[in-house]
């Protein structure tokens, strides 16, 4: 039996819909965390550390809530300042024309401005790293084509630092690739301009012993949109920790993410989205897949609507597709509200066993079974790739997740 | 000519207080070409038959056979016995998320036919068993059973069994939850693949309204897990006076 939090066949599931004056009373309800009393100590995110020091956190001991479900033996010294770089990871940025690409020092003003590190291993690969590389796109340029950035392990220790950053109303999709084998800390910053468009499609596709603990920031500015598309399959250990932040009303953030956790592997997503300012919007969907043992997925969601943040509307899902015994997931979604005039705010989680009577009806017309069970964790994982809107990435995603199955569901 | 066997057939499903019997000893031949309705009350077993049939793993055969041209049905996987040219058409088929009907479908033919169909005799051939069965071209981009009406559900079982071609249909409860058209609609899907003389249909129903649009060569009315009368066309007309009364009495189902 699959060892889970969120029980096999469990549901969660709250939402709350307030558009009325005064209907802050009524905060309560499921998936909120609180009582109606709406002077409760705020949650420890509110007030949890963020700094640019590595010397500001201490070392986990796993038993912080932010470390629980990390096997923190398997980090390789990225969380105990143990990790020495040695240069063995190689970066390559393949942008169109008008995209500028330069290096430039932690002093340089954009470098840490989306956020400050929330974690020891994100403190530790902003205090470590050497040169952070930054990626332009000016403003009121739309570009035709992606920008591709390869992050390709050689076997060796790194802390990264990566900037991209767009213009007021300029519009590009960046493409980053993870591969091969490496132990990486590091820090990406999505500083999304009034009225841009940025759409990330983040692939972590790594060898089987990589490890990958990663924050990415993102600044969303004025009517700006920021979509952005996980895909996590390959490497022991991936602990990435996506972020929104709003600079100015009327933002937009769509989170995306497929992951699919092999035997033995730990892939974990926590995300955080900050409404800290009016009128923004966002959707969070995550869908995960597990097979064999000791693959662990965890999924954390954490939505925090502050006082100020009126007229947000937000949502946010996680589901999960349990293959065989051995498996576990824990999937925790949080939601604060702290003001009670939003448009919507709800999440739904689940995780589920693989449908026999699926794979029923697939085999009654002539599918092998092992050729059903592709089908139905293809479907799985295509039906949130429909939802992300933009043909050619959702077309090579495909292909990716085909080749994913093809490899590990033979 | 394909022939389909059922010797003596004992079934059961685990239930709270273990294993209980659905099926008490079935025998039925059906043979290419021949339509076989099967009538029964709720809770006869005439469900368990087709599902045990299509080898849905909820059920244990304890006992019988059931052989195809011979070859022992029993002993084969779920997909080899559709290779087998066995197709059951779902009461409540089942949704698959993300995957859809066009997908499906090709997927299920080339897998029954041992080879891809040549994609455009497939997608001329798929365009028009979807307009005989009036069926709306949008429909192949949709997932399968999706959001679909019950009707459209049964429309899509029927085209896949003119698609699928199988030696032996077995139709449940296909005439269930369908309005009058349609009814004859998929009465009328079901009727071409019989006129093409190569399958043998076990018609499972609860009531003879579909008998007026699908004649069957015989009638056998099931009660309590097991065959209790069988004749011609003539015995459905008996059981739409009398009802299934005379059947059950005594003898109630579980």
């Amino acid at each position: 039996m699959a060892d889970v939090q969120n029980t096999t066949g469990s549901t969660t599931a709250g939402s709350i819909e307030v558009g009325t004056a005064g209907a802050g009373a009524q905060l309560a309800g499921p998936g909120t965390g609180r009582s109606a009393v709406a002077s409760q100590p705020v949650d420890a995110r509110v007030e949890a550390v963020a700094s640019y020091d590595v010397a500001d956190f201490p070392v986990p001991t796993g038993r912080e809530e932010n470390w629980r479900f990390t096997p923190l033996h398997r980090l390789r010294g990225l969380h105990d300042g143990t990790a020495e770089a040695d240069g063995g990871v190689r970066v390559e940025v393949s942008a169109p024309a008008g995209v500028t690409q330069e290096t430039v020092d932690r002093s340089d003003a954009r470098v840490g401005r989306a956020g400050k590190p929330v974690d020891r291993i994100a403190a530790q690969a902003f205090s470590a790293f050497e040169k952070a590389s930054v990626v332009s796109v000016p403003k009121e340029t739309v570009l035709s084509e992606p920008i591709r950035i390869s992050v390709h392990g050689e076997g060796g220790t790194a802390y990264g630092h990566q900037v991209i950053e767009l213009g007021a109303f300029a519009e590009a999709v960046v493409v980053i690739e993870h591969t091969g084998d490496a132990v990486l800390g590091a820090n990406v910053e999505y500083l999304v301009g009034d009225g841009a468009k940025l759409t990330v499609v983040s692939v972590q596709d790594w060898d089987a012993t990589a490890v990958h603990a990663a924050q990415h920031t993102a600044l969303v500015g004025r009517d700006a949109s920021f979509k952005s598309v996980v895909v996590t399959f390959g490497g022991d250990l991936v602990r990435l920790h996506p972020r929104v932040v709003y600079g100015a009303p009327g933002g937009e953030a769509e989170l995306y993410g497929l992951y699919f956790a092999d035997a033995g592997q730990h892939l974990e997503h926590r995300l955080f989205i900050d409404h800290d300012t009016p009128h923004c919007r966002s959707n969070v969907a995550y869908k995960g897949a597990l097979q064999g043992e000791e693959s662990h997925a965890v999924w954390i969601g954490d939505v925090l609507i502050r006082a100020e943040a009126e007229g947000t509307d937000t949502y946010e899902l996680n589901r999960n597709l349990v293959l065989t015994d051995g498996a576990r997931v824990d999937s925790v979604p949080n939601l604060e509200i702290e003001t009670g005039e939003i448009v919507g705010a709800g999440h739904a989680s689940a995780t589920g066993r693989f449908d026999d009577e699926q794979l029923f009806y697939l085999q009654a017309r002539g599918i092998p079974a092992d050729e059903a069970r592709r089908l139905v964790v293809r479907g799985f994982f295509a039906e949130l790739v429909q939802q992300i809107g933009l043909p050619d990435v959702q077309e090579k995603l495909l292909e990716k997740i085909d080749a994913e199955l093809e490899a590990t569901l033979a | 000519m394909a022939t389909l066997e059922i010797r003596d057939l004992h079934v059961s499903v685990e239930a709270e207080k273990g294993p209980r019997e659905i099926l008490r000893g079935v025998d039925l031949t059906v043979k290419q070409g021949e339509t076989h309705a099967i009538m029964g009350p709720n809770g006869s077993g005439k469900s368990t038959l087709a599902y045990s049939l299509a080898g849905h793993p909820k059920y244990t055969v304890t006992g019988g056979t059931v052989t195809l041209d011979g070859e022992d049905v029993l002993a084969m996987s779920v997909d080899e016995r559709a290779r087998a040219g066995v197709f059951l058409a779902m009461q409540y088929p089942v949704e698959v998320p993300g995957v859809s009907v066009s997908n499906f479908l090709r997927t299920a033919a080339t897998a029954i036919r041992g080879e891809a169909p040549k994609l455009r005799t497939w997608v001329k051939e798929v365009k028009e068993a979807m307009a005989a069965l009036q069926m709306d071209p949008a429909f192949a981009e949709r997932n399968v059973n999706e959001g679909f009406s019950g009707g459209e559900k049964k429309r899509h079982e029927i085209l896949q069994l003119e698609l699928l071609k199988p030696r032996i249909a077995i139709l449940d409860e296909t005439d269930s939850g369908l309005d009058v058209d349609a009814l004859r609609i998929v009465s009328e899907g079901i009727n071409r693949v019989r006129e093409g003389g190569e399958v043998g249909t076990l018609l499972v129903t609860h009531y003879t309204r579909i008998l007026r649009y699908i004649k069957p060569d015989y009638v056998h009315v099931f009660a309590n897990g097991r065959i209790v009368e069988s004749g011609g066309a003539e015995l459905a007309d008996k059981l739409e006076d009398e009802g299934y009364e005379a059947y059950v009495k005594g003898g109630a189902s579980e």
